[in-house]
């Protein structure tokens, strides 16, 4: 139920702008993986390649190879929705269904491809994903009501639930705490080490304490400049990125120095 | 022309070094200033009228009168007291406010004209409801001008035209317009062929509907002489509720895309990626995420189209020609909608030597019909409530 993330000489573009270059990647599975660097260098782009969200945006394409467990997902003939069902996503902003309950939303995956499924294995899919966000304590007595009608840390916690509903092999998180408070970023920083368990993770975060706190591996990304294309600086352990970087940039950045 | 308010308000102005007051407020008119400038315009335009008239006062000119004394009272008068940047920002402020007026009148005077006539008729003769002109003659109305017999007929095959031939509409217009802004949000990517739908699109926002019915006429033609036949009697089939819903398809298919490619617009994109990011196919995406998030807007721009056409009275007339008796069914035999009902009592009364009967018979027509499209506007207003999504449960 996890897999491993492979990038081989991954080039990303936006129509003929190169916004990524030769990113070669090899995350474990089972591990909480963080993204860090400036912003525009390219960790949200690349994120989205994984699941092959890049390409919903016009002109936005990948080349190389991204490999899940072996399986290239560039392959000809890969369907990307195929791609996006074993691997989930959580966005910046928490975005549940508007229309939707609280229940239903965690089904979305399920429901809104078609599935029938009895109420009994409807409500396990619910308890289960929802103690899995640990948000089943605080929501149990108020499944029917919209989703959107909880707090900004719930909702993005509910978000998380969603994604999990669908069983993914990898799960991927678009800075998922940065419009949140202290004490909602906890809660879902402690998830996250709880998901680690099941699923691999990985993490785009501006915040370089909580990739201290939550990844066994860091990415540093960087630019060299505005419309040059952002790059994989350094790969290594957490604890390796932020007390002994190989790299003078990283160690830059992680310092708080620039320049 | 203004001089005697003038003169009041100065000696009531707070003088500047006067008795202690905020700083902050001095120079400024009192709060009843606005009330002195109109009573004086209005005393002043009621001498004016009645020395232009002659005799003979009017009404109507009084209220001009005034309301252009006022506008120009308060401009002196904000003018002297206080400065010029205020004074103008009063002239803008009343102007806008004389414009809002200007445009209720017209407004509040139909609705009032069309209950003042129509109302008693309707109350009096509720069956004009259920019955309809079959066996209606003129001397029926003869009898009722002049022997003051009871109203006979009714427009009930009015009501069943406007009803089926509006249904027939939506049901085309609906799907077509749906799909046509579904293509333009969800699947175009600004190409040359999506910029000249929106273009051809907004052309036909514009078109006369006359234009429309003949449209229609000429497509139902070409399909029954080509497919059918080009006998007298086949031609004859030309005119049907059938054809007159294809030209207010015509003009409400345009109402429906561009309203519904605005909600489209709106929903936000985080949604489409929550749900591609779900493993969801597009389409499904489409038509469980993004149409129920817009659902509201798009079921009230629906029922404000359908508003819009059914008070269409000339591509019903060309379309669907002029029937006396009632008939449900719009794919043959001529129909009559309210419109076309209303328009031919009034231009081609039963009687034509007692127009009376038939002039009240379309009052009440027109009655129902303006009704007819509050009674959407309303159900645009609920629908749109219902279908919004819900925001409680905090």
């Amino acid at each position: 139920m996890s897999k491993r993330i492979e990038a081989i000489d991954l080039n990303v573009y936006y129509g003929n702008f190169l916004a990524v270059e030769g990113v070669n990647i090899n995350i474990e599975p089972r591990s909480v993986t963080a993204f860090i660097g400036p912003s525009g260098c390219g960790k949200t782009t690349f994120l989205r390649t994984i699941n092959r969200m890049h390409e919903v945006l016009p002109g936005a394409r990948a080349e190389g190879r991204l490999l899940l467990d072996g399986e290239d997902v560039y392959a000809t003939g890969v369907d990307p929705v195929t791609v996006r069902t074993q691997v989930g996503m959580v966005f910046q902003r928490p975005n549940p269904f508007p229309t939707m309950s609280i229940r239903d939303n965690i089904l979305a995956g399920h429901k809104l491809n078609g599935a029938r499924m009895s109420r009994s294995e409807a409500d396990g899919i619910v308890e289960k994903s929802l103690r899995g966000a640990n948000l089943w304590n605080e929501v149990k007595d108020r499944l029917d009501k919209p989703g959107s009608g909880l707090s900004g840390g719930q909702q993005q916690r509910l978000c998380i639930a969603r994604s999990i509903a669908v069983e993914p092999d990898v799960i991927l998180m678009d800075e998922p705490c940065s419009a949140l408070d202290p004490i909602s970023t906890l809660a879902i920083e402690d998830l996250i080490n709880e998901l680690k368990n099941e699923f691999t993770v990985v993490i785009v975060t501006h915040n370089m304490q909580q990739a201290a706190r939550v990844a066994d591996k860091t990415a540093f990304f960087n630019i060299a400049g505005t419309g040059k294309p952002g790059k994989l600086i350094e790969y290594d352990e957490t604890s390796v990125i932020f007390n002994n970087p190989a790299n003078k940039q990283t160690e830059d950045y992680v310092s708080g120095r620039f320049g | 022309m203004t001089t005697s308010t003038d003169t009041t308000q100065r000696g009531s102005a707070p003088q500047p070094g006067g008795t202690r007051k905020n700083s902050l407020t001095a120079g400024q008119m009192p709060r009843w200033t606005w009330i002195a400038v109109a009573i004086g315009a209005l005393v002043l335009a009621a001498g004016l009228t009645a020395l232009l008239g002659g005799g003979s006062f009017s009404w109507t000119g009084w209220l001009i009168f005034a309301a252009v004394l006022y506008i120009v009272g308060m401009y002196v008068t904000t003018y002297a007291i206080e400065n010029k940047r205020r004074a103008t920002d009063g002239i803008w402020r009343n102007l806008v406010w004389a414009a809002f007026i200007l445009a209720l009148i017209p407004l509040v005077s139909v609705v009032w004209t069309v209950f003042a006539n129509g109302l008693p008729t309707l109350l009096a003769n509720p069956q004009l409801l259920w019955t309809d002109m079959g066996g209606v003659t003129g001397a029926d109305d003869i009898a009722t001008q002049n022997e003051g017999a009871s109203l006979q007929g009714g427009f009930l095959h009015g009501l069943a035209g406007t009803l089926m031939i509006t249904l027939m509409a939506t049901i085309i217009s609906v799907p077509i317009g749906l799909l046509t802004s579904i293509f333009l949000v969800e699947y175009s990517r600004g190409g040359w062929f999506s910029r000249s739908i929106v273009f051809f699109v907004d052309v036909m926002t514009g078109i006369p509907s006359i234009v429309a019915g003949l449209f229609a006429f000429a497509v139902v033609e070409l399909f029954i002489t080509t497919f059918i036949g080009e006998s007298p009697r086949h031609v004859q089939m030309i005119k049907m509720g059938l054809t007159a819903a294809i030209a207010l398809s015509v003009l409400m298919i345009p109402v429906v895309v561009r309203s519904t490619e605005e909600m489209l617009r709106v929903v936000p994109n985080e949604l489409r990626e929550a749900s591609y990011a779900l493993g969801v196919r597009k389409w499904r995406t489409i038509f469980k995420v993004v149409l129920p998030t817009a659902m509201s807007g798009i079921a009230s721009g629906i029922t404000l189209a359908i508003a819009r056409v059914t008070g269409e009275t000339a591509p019903i007339l060309v379309t669907a020609g002029y029937a006396a008796a009632t008939n449900w069914n719009p794919f043959s035999e001529w129909m009559t909608a309210l419109p076309v009902f209303i328009y031919r009592q009034l231009m081609n009364p039963t009687a034509p030597a007692a127009g009376l009967p038939s002039a009240d018979r379309a009052w009440a027509a027109a009655l129902v019909l303006i009704v007819i499209v509050m009674l959407l506007n309303l159900a645009a207003r609920i629908i749109a409530k219902a279908f919004a999504p819900k925001k409680t449960g905090r």
